[in-house]
C-alpha cells in the first residue's frame, strides 16, 4: 500500500475510534458502575447485537491504529530493507493475533 | 578601575581523522559588549588558539554556514549575542545528525543530497514556446504570496539538526528538503508534482513528520518550515477528491 | 568519503524541553499512544477470560478491581483523553487548518505554526484530559 493509503486509514481509524470509544464507556455508565462488571451484565452486553458489532469495530480499529502507530516507531528508530519488510511482517501479524483474539472472545460468549 | 568581565566558551573539540574520541576544551575571554557567538570564536582563534576549526562567511545570517548548537539550542554563531545566552558559561558543539568534519564544522553533504533528490526548481511541461524563452512566466502577487516565505531559506541546517526524526531516521528528507519541495509544489508556473512524488510519499517520507516543531523554532529566517511541511500535507490529502487526475499522477510516478 | 553522523538518536525523542510547545505534544501523543496500545493488549486478553466461565471471571475481577488497576486505570483515562483531543488537533493542523496563510516574514520572526487556535486546542486536550482524570477518580476511589 502506499504511505498515503496507510497515513489516512490511521487518521479515520483515529477518528473512528473516538466514536466508538465513547459508545463503549457509555454502556459502562448505564448502570451503576459497581455492577457494570458482573458476569451477567458482562455476558449480557456481548449478547447485544448492535453493541457487539460496535466492539468488533472498535477491536478492529485500535489494533489498526495502534499497531500502525509502533510500525511508525519502528521505522523511524531504524532503517534498512529486511528491517523494513520485518517491521511490515510484524504490524500485520500483531494486528491479526490480536484481532483474532477477540473475536474469539465475541463469538465463545454469543454462544454460551 | 572595575573588575574586567569574564566570559567561558566551552568547545567541543574532534578530529575525527586523528582521534577517536571528542572532547571539551574551556577559554576564557574578555566580555565584550555587541560580540556575537562567532566573534568569540574568532577572538579565541586569534589570542588563545589557532588551531580550533570554524567555517563561517558571510558574519550577517545570509550564507548558512556557522550553524552549531548554543547551549544545546542549533542556532547561527553570527545571529547569537554574547548577550542572548544568559549563562555564564556557553557551551559550543557541532550541529548534530550531520557528521563532523572537524570541530565545529559538520558535513552537509548528505544534508545537500536531500535537497537535490526532491528538485528545487521549476519543472514545466507541455509549453514549449516558454521553454525557448519566447514568452514569461506569468504570476500573479497572490501566487507569489503562497511560497514567497519558504524561498528565504538559507540551508543552514538548524532544522535538520533539531528535528526529532531526522535524528534516527537518515531516509527522512527533513524539514529543509520538504518545505522546499512545497515552494516549488505550490508555485503556480510548476507542474512537477510526481516526479516528486515518489520521494516525499514514501515510507520515510512526509509522513514521518510529526509537526513537533523544532524545526520552525530554530530557524533564523522565519522560514517556519513547519507550516510548509503541514501545507504540503494538506495538498496531498486533498489529492484525492479529483480521483482521475490523482490516479494518473501516481500512475505515472510509481 | 563517507563520514559517520554525530547523531542524537533516540535522546532526541525523549527531550522534549528547550524547543516548542508542539515538542511536548509530539513526546506525550507518542508515550500516551504506547501506554494505550500496551492497555489495549492488556484488555482483549483481560475479557478474553470471560469465555472460561463465571469462576475465571471472578478471579479476573480480584486481578483487576483494586486500588493498583484502579491507578493503572487513570493513567489510561489520562492519556486516552489527551491522546484523542491532542490527536483530532494534529489531524487539523496535519490538514494544514488552524495554522495561518503563509506571508513575508517581518523581522522578529514568530512562526505562523505556532498560532494561537492550535495552541488553546493543545491546552484544551490537557485541560479536559485533567477533567476526565478527575471524574475517573471520582468514581474509581470516590465511593
Amino acid at each position: 500500500m502506499v504511505e498515503r493509503k496507510i497515513m489516512l486509514l490511521h487518521y479515520y481509524t483515529g477518528i473512528a475510534i473516538i466514536a466508538l470509544v465513547s459508545i463503549h464507556i457509555a454502556m459502562r455508565l448505564i448502570m451503576p458502575f459497581s455492577e457494570s462488571l458482573e458476569f451477567s451484565n458482562v455476558l449480557n452486553n456481548y449478547k447485544n447485537l448492535p453493541y457487539t458489532i460496535s466492539l468488533e469495530l472498535l477491536l478492529i480499529t485500535v489494533a489498526i491504529h495502534g499497531f500502525n502507530g509502533v510500525r511508525i516507531i519502528l521505522l523511524e528508530f531504524k532503517q534498512g530493507k529486511a528491517w523494513e519488510s520485518f517491521v511490515k511482517f510484524l504490524t500485520l501479524i500483531l494486528i491479526l493475533i490480536v484481532v483474532a483474539w477477540g473475536t474469539r472472545t465475541i463469538v465463545l460468549t454469543n454462544l454460551m | 578601575m572595575e573588575k574586567e568581565e569574564k566570559v567561558r566558551i566551552k568547545v567541543l573539540r574532534f578530529n575525527p581523522s586523528k582521534e577517536r574520541k571528542a572532547s571539551y576544551e574551556s577559554y576564557e575571554l574578555p566580555y565584550i559588549k555587541g560580540f556575537t557567538i562567532l566573534d568569540s570564536l574568532l577572538y579565541i582563534k586569534e589570542n588563545l588558539d589557532h588551531s580550533l576549526a570554524i567555517r563561517y562567511s558571510c558574519r550577517m545570517a545570509i550564507c548558512g554556514s556557522c550553524g552549531m548548537l548554543i547551549n544545546g539550542l542549533p542556532r547561527l554563531a553570527c545571529y547569537t549575542q554574547l548577550s542572548d545566552v544568559k549563562r555564564k558559561e556557553i557551551v559550543l558543539e557541532p550541529l548534530p545528525n550531520f557528521p563532523i568534519i572537524r570541530d565545529l564544522v559538520s558535513d552537509f553533504e548528505g544534508f545537500f543530497e536531500h535537497h537535490k533528490s526532491l528538485k528545487p526548481y521549476l519543472i514545466r511541461k507541455g509549453e514549449e514556446d516558454i521553454d525557448e524563452n519566447k514568452r514569461e512566466y506569468i504570476q500573479h502577487i497572490e501566487d507569489l504570496e503562497k511560497y514567497l516565505q519558504f524561498s528565504v531559506c538559507i540551508k543552514c541546517g538548524l532544522c535538520y539538526a533539531s528535528c526529532p526524526v531526522a535524528s534516527t531516521d537518515e531516509l527522512f528528507p527533513g524539514p529543509q528538503a520538504l518545505s522546499q519541495a512545497y515552494r516549488y509544489i505550490a508555485d503556480n508556473r510548476d507542474n512537477g508534482l510526481e516526479e516528486r512524488l515518489k520521494l516525499i510519499d514514501n515510507p520515510h517520507g512526509i509522513w514521518r513528520c510529526h509537526f513537533a516543531g523544532s524545526c520552525s523554532k530554530v530557524c533564523p529566517k522565519g522560514v517556519d518550515p513547519a507550516l510548509g511541511i503541514q501545507l504540503l500535507r494538506r495538498y496531498l490529502m486533498s489529492l484525492r477528491k479529483p480521483k482521475k487526475k490523482l490516479a494518473e499522477v501516481y500512475r505515472r510516478a510509481y | 568519503m563517507s563520514r559517520k553522523r554525530h547523531k542524537t538518536g533516540i535522546k532526541a525523542w525523549l527531550k522534549p524541553y528547550g524547543y516548542s510547545l508542539e515538542r511536548w505534544s509530539y513526546f506525550f501523543q507518542r508515550v500516551s499512544g504506547v501506554v494505550l496500545l500496551l492497555y489495549f493488549i492488556g484488555h482483549v486478553i483481560e475479557t478474553g477470560t470471560i469465555t472460561g466461565g463465571f469462576e475465571v471471571w471472578l478471579n479476573t475481577l480480584n486481578f483487576t478491581q483494586n486500588p493498583f488497576g484502579h491507578a493503572i486505570l487513570l493513567i489510561v483515562i489520562l492519556s486516552g483523553t489527551f491522546h484523542a483531543i491532542n490527536g483530532i488537533r494534529l489531524y487539523l493542523t496535519h490538514q494544514g487548518y488552524l495554522l495561518g496563510k503563509p506571508e513575508r516574514p517581518e523581522y522578529p520572526y514568530y512562526p505562523k505554526s505556532f498560532s494561537r487556535a492550535q495552541r488553546v486546542c493543545f491546552w484544551l486536550s490537557v485541560s479536559i484530559a485533567l477533567v476526565f482524570f478527575l471524574y475517573g477518580f471520582n468514581i474509581l476511589f470516590g465511593e
